[in-house]
């Protein structure tokens, strides 16, 4: 991997960066088209996910068995918990798919960070929560269009209710900016953020600890390295949680903008 | 470090990790669409059956419940009501039975005045016929007595009318004694 290359010698400390984060591309066929290993993972988790859910959501049984029941709790997680809460009963059928598919999506994609050999978080490179954002921001705006009309829409999203004079000179133009605008961006970057700084932490004291165990001189190096070692554990927990909630709170937020679009007029 | 930093930054914006790749974009969309596009056909379907399943399962377990409910309660209501019937049939029972009672009673006791009755006019026939004989046995008593008196006035003096009057009266008084 690009990361041992990162260790020529045993000289000099290793300093990740956004450079370890460029993975070469994989085949020697593929170096034009530019397949890299994220994107491979990318569509592998398609695989991964339709694999599973799809054997589970087969039987359709009154009595789940363990798959089933397994499959219907993170099903309904997303159905009810998410999607029924933040959009209303009237309308959250219908956006339940999209809902499931983009934490099922977040979900793996973030994962691969911690398992064994894959070991990266797909989501670190922001084109690919970007795409997911530029979905939800039309999934979420499209539906609003669609209750409101054009005109409807634009002053349900940008004029906040029982505002009235010219204080909506400054309302409008700032709930344009975070309702329509930056919504997207946000999106993105928190996801890519925290997917790209939990890597970088990983790679820190793991290459730190390996560095001081292994190759330094220094004689705090041993008891550094270990401290570094631990660190790595812990955070390698931290980043069980943060992959979780990452998903977690995407498909929220996708599914409050949907529930904000399609709300009745306040 | 800085120097390696530099010619990378100098290289190209690749390495600046805010800048989207356009091909990890598309990629991202298609893969994406294509996902929603199973889950919609395989996974949602699926799962969505099993809850309506479930939900119907569920309703049909409720509504048999309230059927179950509704007999249980009609049946109540027929065992009340036979209850009630069978009450007032033995109340009705009772008070004819009380009845019954009353006029075996007054039967009874008119049966019984009959029979006092029956055996107080036996009694009135017997000290009748008692009567009759004991008359009878006078009469001829009586005539033997007379005879008896006749002959003794007549072996008197049948001239005298005072004497034959005295023998009549004392003839009388032992009558009387021996009647006492």
């Amino acid at each position: 991997m690009s990361l041992a290359s990162l260790l020529p010698a045993a000289s000099s400390p290793p300093s990740p960066g956004p450079a370890d984060f460029n993975l070469p591309a994989i085949f020697p066929w593929g170096a034009e088209a530019g397949v890299t290993k994220p994107m491979i993972l990318l569509v592998l988790s398609v695989v991964l996910i339709m694999a599973l859910f799809a054997a589970a959501a087969r039987p359709a049984a009154v009595v789940p068995g363990r798959l089933q029941f397994a499959g219907e709790m993170v099903y309904g997680f997303v159905r009810d918990g998410i999607g029924r809460d933040n959009i209303g009963s009237r309308d959250f059928q219908r956006f339940v798919p999209f809902l499931f598919a983009i934490f099922t999506f977040v979900f793996v994609n973030n994962y691969y960070g911690l398992i064994p050999v894959v070991q990266f978080p797909t989501m670190s490179h922001i084109g690919f929560p970007l795409a997911l954002a530029l979905i939800t921001w039309i999934v979420y705006n499209g539906a609003g269009i669609a209750r409101h009309g054009f005109v409807g829409y634009l002053k349900h999203e940008t004029v906040p209710s029982g505002m009235k004079g010219p204080i909506l000179l400054l309302l409008v133009p700032l709930e344009f900016l975070s309702n329509i605008l930056l919504r997207p961006i946000t999106l993105t970057l928190r996801l890519f953020a925290t997917m790209f700084a939990g890597h970088l932490l990983l790679l820190l004291f793991s290459l730190g600890a390996e560095y001081l165990l292994l190759h330094s001189e220094n004689t705090l190096a041993i008891p550094a390295g270990i401290a570094s070692a631990l660190l790595f554990v812990g955070i390698t927990f931290l980043e069980i949680l943060v992959m979780f909630l990452q998903a977690y709170v995407f498909t929220l937020l996708a599914s409050m903008y949907i529930g904000e679009a399609l709300a009745d007029e306040h | 470090m800085i120097t390696t930093q530099l010619v990378a930054a100098a290289e190209g914006e690749d390495l600046n990790p805010l800048i989207p790749h356009v091909a990890e974009i598309v990629l991202s969309a298609v893969v994406f669409l294509l996902l929603l596009f199973l889950i919609k056909k395989f996974v949602v379907p699926g799962f969505e059956k099993a809850y309506a399943a479930r939900t119907a399962a569920i309703e049909g377990g409720i509504e048999e419940a309230q059927a179950a409910q509704k007999e249980a309660q009609a049946a109540l209501e027929k065992y009340n009501a036979q209850l009630a019937e069978a009450r007032h049939e033995a109340a009705g029972i009772r008070e004819e039975a009380k009845e019954q009672g009353a006029q075996i009673l007054a039967e009874m006791r008119a049966q019984a005045q009959a029979e006092a009755e029956r055996i107080t006019s036996a009694a009135h026939a017997q000290v009748e016929a008692e009567r009759a004989q004991v008359v009878a046995q006078l009469k001829s008593e009586v005539g033997t007595l007379a005879t008896d008196l006749a002959s003794r006035i007549v072996g008197e003096a049948l001239t005298d009318d005072a004497r034959s009057a005295r023998t009549v009266e004392r003839f009388i008084a032992e009558l009387e004694e021996s009647a006492n």
